[in-house]
């Protein structure tokens, strides 16, 4: 098995806030990675590293076995041109705890927009495969509605598909369902559970446990900028051998 | 007073009936009929305030005014001719400003600090100088510069380069760019981050995401002040009278002074120049209408709309607005 995500010793610092201080995980292909820790572990700046929305300081950080950001020619490295990182965010689908749906687009619209202006899709194949993923992720009755017009479930949904859209190799999720009423949860979690067993490589930052041992292949728990403890999701959260894993799954179980 | 104009009674929802409808079987208590609360003071006010303009009317009927010099000369080709330069300096300027604007408003947000500067620099002189300076700037540039020499490209004598239409053009032009600058950097900067980088996230470049992505969003915030300004500029471009250029009220001054008829030709002034800023605050309505699309969960009503729903819906009309 290769490995999708790599990352060897990443540090990632904010000023003189050091936020990363050294990671070191693999996440293989077609498996189901979820991260846990608490608030301000540097969760969502690892996730973010991943496709170059954050530089790292120091590390190296490889998706699908090439870096991130730079390439390398002999010992040097060179930054890639934002026109090169571009071209690699393609392959990565991201989706955000807030959603970031365009609000002045419709859903079937968030949904084309990137096959139409980064793919050079034609419109009306884009538009019939944006209607294909809004029913897989049982929304096509709302495809011509604005995201005010959304629950909060709905949108982070679309938003789904709108990553789904540009076919990803790699699907982040950034707390994709803490903003949501709890009812609402459900049928979010249905959409990534379907995802997972089509064989998507996905890397998960989570607080809802139940998925994490029910979908998750591997789980990482991250605490202060470090990889605490990880394994198999059912031997962390049932036995965790840690101090700082186990008074922090006691609070959240 | 605003209070008692606050809590009008077509406001406040029938609370009465509805509640009987949903929560009350048949037959349960009867629906409330109060006798309403009375306004002597809305009635009061109202009386006055008729009252003083009945007196105002009669006065301007009394005064000595040769009414039917204003309805003579309204269309009198020359003032409608005016009326036109007015309108195109005042287009042609504001396309300036807004070009110019957009342009130093991303100068100013971008990390380069020259550029930056230079675009602080620009909007320190252009807003803090009056209009009707800079316009006497252009005006009298000739006395220092007598000659425009742009190397090989181009050589003139300044006074043909400046001619009336150039120094509006360049005296009302520049000035706005300085305004639109900040309006539209206020736009741009009102978009949530998250937006650029869902953008980013799905591989759009950064030209890519300010067109399609934050512009779009930001011209909700631009729009409104931009009308604003533009109002403001129709009626800004009477000052380039100063620079001799033969706009609406150059052109009915000109007849005014002649004609000794000052205050009808102000008056045929007055009634354009209300037209055209009517007519474009209608044009504004739809516009703001067409950015906001997406931001709220129902579009605001036309005015056709509005008025249509008040026609036909019986009881409140301003609750059906
Ligand atoms: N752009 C930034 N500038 C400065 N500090 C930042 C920035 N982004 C994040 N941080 C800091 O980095 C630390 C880690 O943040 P991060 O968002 O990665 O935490 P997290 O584990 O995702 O937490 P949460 O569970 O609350 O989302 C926090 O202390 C945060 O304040
Ligand atoms: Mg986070």
């Amino acid at each position: 098995m290769t490995a999708m995500v790599k990352a060897e010793g990443v540090h990632k610092s904010f000023g003189l806030v050091e936020v990363l201080k050294g990671i070191d995980l693999e996440v293989n292909s077609g498996e189901v990675f979820c991260l846990i820790g608490p608030s301000g572990s540097g969760k969502s700046t690892f996730l973010r590293c991943i496709n170059h929305l954050e530089k790292i300081n120091a590390g190296r950080l490889y998706v699908d076995g090439e870096l991130v950001g730079y390439r390398q020619k002999g010992d040097k490295l060179y930054e890639l041109k934002d026109s090169e990182v571009a071209l690699k965010r393609r392959d990565i689908g991201m989706v955000f705890q807030r959603f970031n749906l365009f609000p002045h687009m419709t859903a079937v619209e968030n949904v084309m927009e990137a096959p139409v202006q980064v793919k050079s899709a034609k419109r009306s194949d884009a538009h019939h495969r944006a209607m294909e993923l809004l029913d897989r992720v049982g929304l096509s009755d709302k495809a011509g509605n604005y995201p005010s017009q959304l629950s909060g479930g709905q949108q982070q949904r679309v938003a789904i598909a709108r990553a789904l859209a540009m076919d990803p190799k790699l699907m982040l999720f950034d707390e994709p369902t803490s903003a949501l009423d709890p009812e609402l949860v459900g049928d979010v979690l249905d959409v990534m559970r379907d995802l997972a067993e089509s064989g998507m490589t996905m890397v998960v930052v989570t607080h809802e446990m139940g998925f994490a041992r029910e979908v998750g292949d591997s789980l990482v728990f991250m605490d202060g900028g470090v990889v605490v403890e990880s394994g198999h999701p059912r031997d962390v959260l049932t036995d965790p051998q840690h101090e700082r894993t186990k008074s922090f799954l006691s609070k959240v179980l | 007073m605003t209070d008692n104009l606050d809590k009008s009674p077509a406001d406040t929802p029938p609370s009465g009936p509805t509640l009987s409808k949903t929560s009350v079987p048949a037959g349960g208590p009867e629906a409330i009929k109060a006798i309403p609360v009375r306004h002597y003071g809305r009635w009061a006010s109202a009386v006055i305030v008729v009252a003083l303009l009945v007196a105002l009317g009669y006065a301007f009927s009394q005064g000595n005014i040769q009414w039917h010099t204003v309805g003579d000369q309204l269309f009198e080709s020359s003032v409608v001719k005016g009326a036109g330069r007015t309108l195109l300096i005042s287009v042609l300027a504001m396309i300036v400003g807004v070009l110019l604007g957009i342009l130093l408003a991303v100068m100013r947000l971008s990390k380069n600090p020259v550029t930056s500067s230079v675009a602080w620099l620009y909007i320190w002189f252009f807003r803090g100088t009056p209009v009707y300076v800079q316009l006497l700037l252009w005006f009298n540039l000739a006395l220092i510069f007598p000659v425009l020499n742009l190397g090989p490209i181009y050589k003139n004598e300044m006074t043909d380069v400046m001619t009336p239409f150039m120094c509006a053009l360049l005296g009302l032009g520049l000035n706005e760019a300085a305004y639109m600058a900040e309006i539209c950097r206020a736009g741009l900067l009102a978009v949530d981050e998250g937006q650029t980088e869902a953008a980013h996230a799905l591989g759009m470049s950064h030209a890519k995401t300010l067109r399609r992505i934050v512009i779009p969003q930001a011209m909700r915030v631009i729009v409104p002040p931009t009308g604003n300004e533009f109002i403001n500029m129709l009626k800004t471009s009477s000052l380039v009278y100063a620079v001799t250029y033969n706009e609406l009220l150059r052109s009915t001054s000109a007849i005014g002074s002649t004609s000794y008829a000052v205050m009808e030709m102000l008056f045929v002034a007055s009634i354009w120049y209300l037209a055209m800023t009517s007519v474009f605050s209608v044009f504004q309505y739809y516009l703001e209408r067409y950015y906001a699309r997406g931001s709220s969960r129902s579009l605001p009503p036309t005015v056709f709309e509005k008025i249509k729903a008040n026609l036909f819906s019986k009881g409140s009309p301003r609750g059906a607005v």
